[in-house]
């Protein structure tokens, strides 16, 4: 049996960047505060010890700079590992990420495909008000060329970063940073990767599917308990991979139950479930025996004093869930 | 920092040269001795409240009060001033009410802005601050463009813009210097340079001897001064407001200051900058110098002080208390603001919304 150690999300994902870049020679990190200091959440700690500040070390305040760069880099022959502090300040690279580095491959016929790994913690819980709780998740997935992944706790945070750093993609990484802290997970302290592209299946049910990805999969888990209390049983997707997605297992699972509820902080109108809500209803019509459900944050920016009520609930989920097998 | 020199004027003892006296009204120097002491009373007072997790959030801004102040007595009333976020001074020299500060800090009912932003995100209309945003330098092009419009409409508004010498690396730094150069605006740019940005030590933000020098490539002055010395702030800034105000155009001022204090309360100073630095700017405590100053001039003293003080501690804990009893603010204004108007889907979702949550507290008071 490989080694083990309890780790929270933090921890979890410094012990991926620590293998990673102990593997790859052409791994560097960069970022605000990522250095010396070990980024504002400290993912980053002691790896400018361990690896240089060649190889991990602080930019100037600037995120069009920092993307900009790391996309050179990238064509240079180097694996850029970007830390934006926080995902509400990943807009001033917009430019950079959306029509640089997502289109590289594309546009260059595939001669250059820099790749290029953004890591950003994000979502609301946190009392920060609009500009430390947004998730920015359906931005990204709209534009074509990059990869968005979302892991839900260490294990799955480890995993996918590895995974994610193994791929050839440009991969924003969004961090729930609400969870970063929370309960920790016996995971393994040897290298792994777990696939990009794959929905977990986290509880099986008969009776709806309930899709959820980041901290949301936590209040999910919270809802499940609640309905099972009522006698209903859900089953519980944890996305992971918001592009490309597991429309199979989506389909699959709701071929079965007949029913979907997805659940997101962002807010309703243009958010990934209206895609997920979309492509479902094509793919499962037949088997649909209700109407498939969104519950997400409101169409209002992130507030700051009423974030309890703005964030969906496990009362909130648990509610859309009755009222869907009710129909 | 060769290239420029440092203007200072306040000597050791608190003496200035005659010429320099009136830069500053006898009033003004006590009306900033006074901001100092309040200000420092709530960096003290709210950093405790945020441990005590009655306050979500706060930025210090103790060490920096000279180059806040100093700015802000340079304006009128009317003269915008946008904000980072360290400029608690600004609030406290245009005598911004106590509890309207609070408020905001709380998010509570009584908050102007509703209790939408993370404490210190201040504006008051009326008191000529806008709207600070977390995203930093995105406020300097706003100076610039309201610069713009002051000078087209003749209303004789000169804004001035606050940035960190970290944030003077974003894009949006070089935008707005150079917009404000092309239509010479009359806008003034304070770098307060306080060492560090968050752990970010100033030589990793540029490799210039200053960031003062910058001005040249946008076509405007650049000065660079002591911004622990209110007297030289003072003097700087009311020459760069004079000339905008007279249509000379922008200024870039960078401050040389310290951030005393942590960045914020999420921040631990110790993990990347000595206590012996820290130490050594002690020596050039912005308060304790204009403190000298003021007993030089003998409209200040030791009992003074310590009467402000008395007050400012009983009014600050007095005020927060009743601000602490008001609610947070109503459900309903979650919805209201995001356009002039209510939007189909936003009103669908208020409604859905609001109706679940009278259903359950009914619920909840229901008595078996
Ligand atoms: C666009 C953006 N990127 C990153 C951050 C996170 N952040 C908040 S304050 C700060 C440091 C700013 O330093 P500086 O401009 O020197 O101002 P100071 O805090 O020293 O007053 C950083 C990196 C942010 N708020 N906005």
């Amino acid at each position: 049996m490989a080694e083990t150690g309890s780790l929270n999300m933090i921890q979890a994902l410094g012990n991926a960047l620590d293998h990673y870049l102990e593997r790859d020679e052409t791994a560097v990190v960069l970022g605000e505060d990522v250095g010396g200091f070990g980024g504002v959440f400290r993912v980053t700690a002691g790896l400018q010890e361990k690896y240089g500040s060649d190889r991990v070390f602080d930019t100037p305040l600037a995120e069009a700079g920092i993307v900009g760069m790391a996309i050179g880099m990238g064509l240079g022959g180097l694996r850029p590992i970007v830390e934006i502090q926080f995902a509400d300040f990943i807009f001033p690279a917009f430019d950079q990420i959306v029509n640089e580095l997502a289109k590289y491959r594309y546009r260059s016929g595939g001669q250059y495909a820099p790749r290029v790994m953004i890591r950003t913690p994000y979502g609301g819980g946190i009392r920060g008000g609009h500009y430390h709780s947004q998730s920015p998740e359906a931005y990204f997935a709209h534009t074509p060329g990059l990869r968005v992944v979302v892991p839900s706790g260490p294990y799955e945070a480890k995993g996918l970063l590895l995974g994610a750093l193994e791929c050839a993609d440009p991969v924003i990484f969004l961090e729930p940073k609400r969870i970063y802290r929370a309960a920790k997970g016996e995971i393994p302290l040897d290298y792994y990767t777990l696939p990009l592209e794959r929905a977990q299946l986290v509880r099986k049910g008969e009776d709806i599917t309930l899709v959820a990805w980041g901290a949301m999969l936590h209040t999910c888990q919270e809802a499940v308990a609640l309905a099972e209390g009522e006698g209903y049983d859900v089953e519980l997707i944890d996305l992971q991979s918001i592009v490309p997605y597991d429309l199979h297992t989506l389909v699959r699972s709701v071929t079965k139950t007949g029913r979907m509820v997805v659940v997101h902080e962002a807010p309703m109108t243009c958010g990934f479930g209206a895609e997920l809500v979309a492509a479902v209803q094509a793919e499962a019509f037949d088997h649909l025996r209700a109407p498939l459900l969104r519950i997400t944050g409101f169409d209002t920016p992130f507030p700051y004093s009423l974030e309890d009520h703005y964030l969906p609930s496990a009362e909130r989920i648990l509610r859309g869930l009755v009222e869907t097998i009710e129909y | 920092m060769a290239g420029l020199p440092l203007f200072s004027i306040l000597n050791e003892d608190g003496s200035c040269e005659e010429a320099y006296r009136g830069l500053l009204t006898d009033e003004e120097v006590r009306q900033a001795l006074d901001a100092m002491i309040l200000n420092r009373i709530l960096d003290r007072r709210l950093l405790m409240l945020q441990r005590q997790g009655r306050l979500a959030f706060w930025m210090t801004s103790r060490g920096e009060e000279a180059t806040i102040l100093g700015s802000a007595a340079s304006l009128l009333p009317d003269d915008p001033i946008f904000l980072s976020y360290r400029e608690l001074g600004c609030l406290l020299w245009r005598r911004i009410p106590l509890p309207l500060i609070f408020n905001q800090l709380i998010g509570n009912s009584r908050d102007l802005c509703l209790g939408r932003q993370m404490p210190v995100h201040y504006c008051y209309k009326e008191w000529a601050i806008p709207s600070v945003s977390s995203p930093v330098g995105t406020q300097l092009p706003h100076a610039c463009g309201f610069g713009y419009a002051a000078k087209m409409r003749g209303t004789g508004q000169v804004a001035l813009a606050f940035c960190g010498e970290g944030t003077a690396s974003e894009g949006d730094f070089h935008t707005a210097l150079n917009f404000a150069g092309v239509f010479a605006t009359p806008t003034i740019f304070v770098i307060r340079n306080n060492g560090y940005a968050i752990s970010t030590p100033e030589s990793s933000q540029t490799a210039a001897e200053s960031l003062a020098i910058r001005a040249e490539g946008y076509g405007m002055p650049g000065f660079q001064v002591d911004g622990n010395d209110l007297l030289a702030v003072a003097k700087v800034l009311g020459e760069a407001v004079a000339r905008a105000r007279s249509g000379g155009g922008p200024t870039l001022v960078e401050a040389m200051t310290y951030r005393m204090g942590p960045h914020s309360t999420a921040d631990d100073p110790s993990a990347y900058r000595s206590d012996d630095e820290a130490a050594e700017w002690n020596r050039l405590d912005p308060y304790e110098r204009l403190k000298s100053h003021g007993i030089w001039r003998g409209v200040w003293s030791e009992e003074e002080e310590a009467t402000t003080r008395a007050t400012w501690d009983e009014r600050v804990v007095s005020t927060l208390a009743e601000c602490e009893r008001h609610p947070p603010p109503r459900i309903e204004s979650l919805f209201e603001g995001v356009l002039e108007t209510v939007s189909p889907q936003l009103e669908a979702q208020r409604d859905a919304y609001l109706a679940a949550h009278r259903r359950r507290q009914q619920d909840e008071f229901e008595v078996p």
